[in-house]
């Protein structure tokens, strides 16, 4: 067998729901216990790091506000690979990772706002203005509503996949909207001092802390869509069984 | 207020609203592990149950 059929076909076995749920069943454990220690270790880091010079101790609220952030974008991102998957190679999994990141995204993203807003006050002396940083944050999270919604239009899920895979793909162009809104436009809202082409502005005591807090929500982020995703399955296949149910008990009627 | 108000209500909301969704998926697959289990003691078998194939 060559290496090509091999690793082609450990993707096909990964298309396979039942054993989806079965390596969802294995990695969870590990992935949610790994997420919780790391996000302690980065948290504590954090507060044991020094206040800000100008901030003060509200700087602590970047050690949740930025990886809330990034997860918001990271999950729209997923969500959009995962429409290419549905639309493109009718990927059995594709529809389920969709609608079962949609809900986690949107929390994300309103705690990426709330915790932005309650840092705002002390700092910019307003809980929130329309610049294009926050705003096109707020179209994302309105974005989310929408495409739970639609997954969860229809009772028969396959139908409202591929149209919640269209707007997904569409809605895609809000993401470099988010991350360049504040070079491209005059924002309230400070520009990127992580991933900039020049290296980061953050001091390393801080900047450690940050980068491993957001290690661990994003991993805590995979895991709660892992179960999200073996939940979906689980419903799907109660839905198969009623199915199939009522038409053995129709049957037997006739 | 105080900055320290700030940081602990940003910390205490979303500690509470993360629990909250952690508590609605394992909440949400519990219930669909339950509906599963009845129906299999009712009898019902998926189609593809038993050759690892199965569907959604």
């Amino acid at each position: 067998m060559s290496e090509s059929t091999a690793s082609s076909r450990s993707l096909t076995g990964l298309a396979n729901p039942t054993r989806f749920v079965v390596l969802a069943d294995r990695l969870v454990p590990w992935f949610g216990t790994a997420a919780m220690v790391i996000i302690a270790i980065g948290l504590v880091m954090g507060f044991a790091a020094p206040e800000d010079y100008q901030q003060g101790t509200t700087v602590r609220i970047m050690y949740i506000h930025v990886p809330f952030a990034w997860i918001a974008m990271l999950c729209y991102t997923m969500m959009a690979a995962s429409a290419v998957g549905s639309l493109v190679w009718r990927h059995p999994l594709a529809d389920v990772s969709i609608k079962a990141a949609a809900p986690i995204g949107a929390v994300f993203t309103l705690l990426a706002l709330f915790t932005g807003s309650i840092w705002g006050k002390p700092m910019w002396g307003t809980w929130w203005v329309w610049d294009a940083r926050l705003t096109s944050v707020f179209v994302l999270f309105l974005m989310y509503l929408g495409i739970i919604a639609l997954t969860r239009a229809l009772d028969e899920p396959g139908l409202s996949a591929r149209a919640a895979a269209i707007v997904t793909l569409v809605g895609f162009i809000n993401i470099p909207i988010i991350k360049f809104s504040v070079d491209w436009w005059n924002t309230l809202h400070q520009p990127a001092s992580v991933f900039r082409l020049d290296g980061p502005t953050i001091a390393p005591v801080m900047l450690w802390p940050l980068l491993i807090s957001a290690a661990g929500f994003t991993l805590g982020f995979l895991t709660l869509h892992l179960m999200a995703m073996r939940t979906e399955i689980l419903r799907r296949r109660v839905i198969a069984m009623r199915r199939m149910a009522a038409q053995a008990a129709e049957g037997d009627a006739r | 207020m105080s900055h320290a108000f700030f940081v602990a209500a940003a910390y205490i909301v979303s500690a509470l609203v993360l629990g909250v969704l952690v508590a609605w998926i394992v909440g949400d697959q519990a219930a669909r592990r339950r509906e599963l289990a009845a129906l299999e003691a009712r009898g019902i078998r998926r189609r593809s149950a038993g050759n690892g194939n199965a569907g959604q």
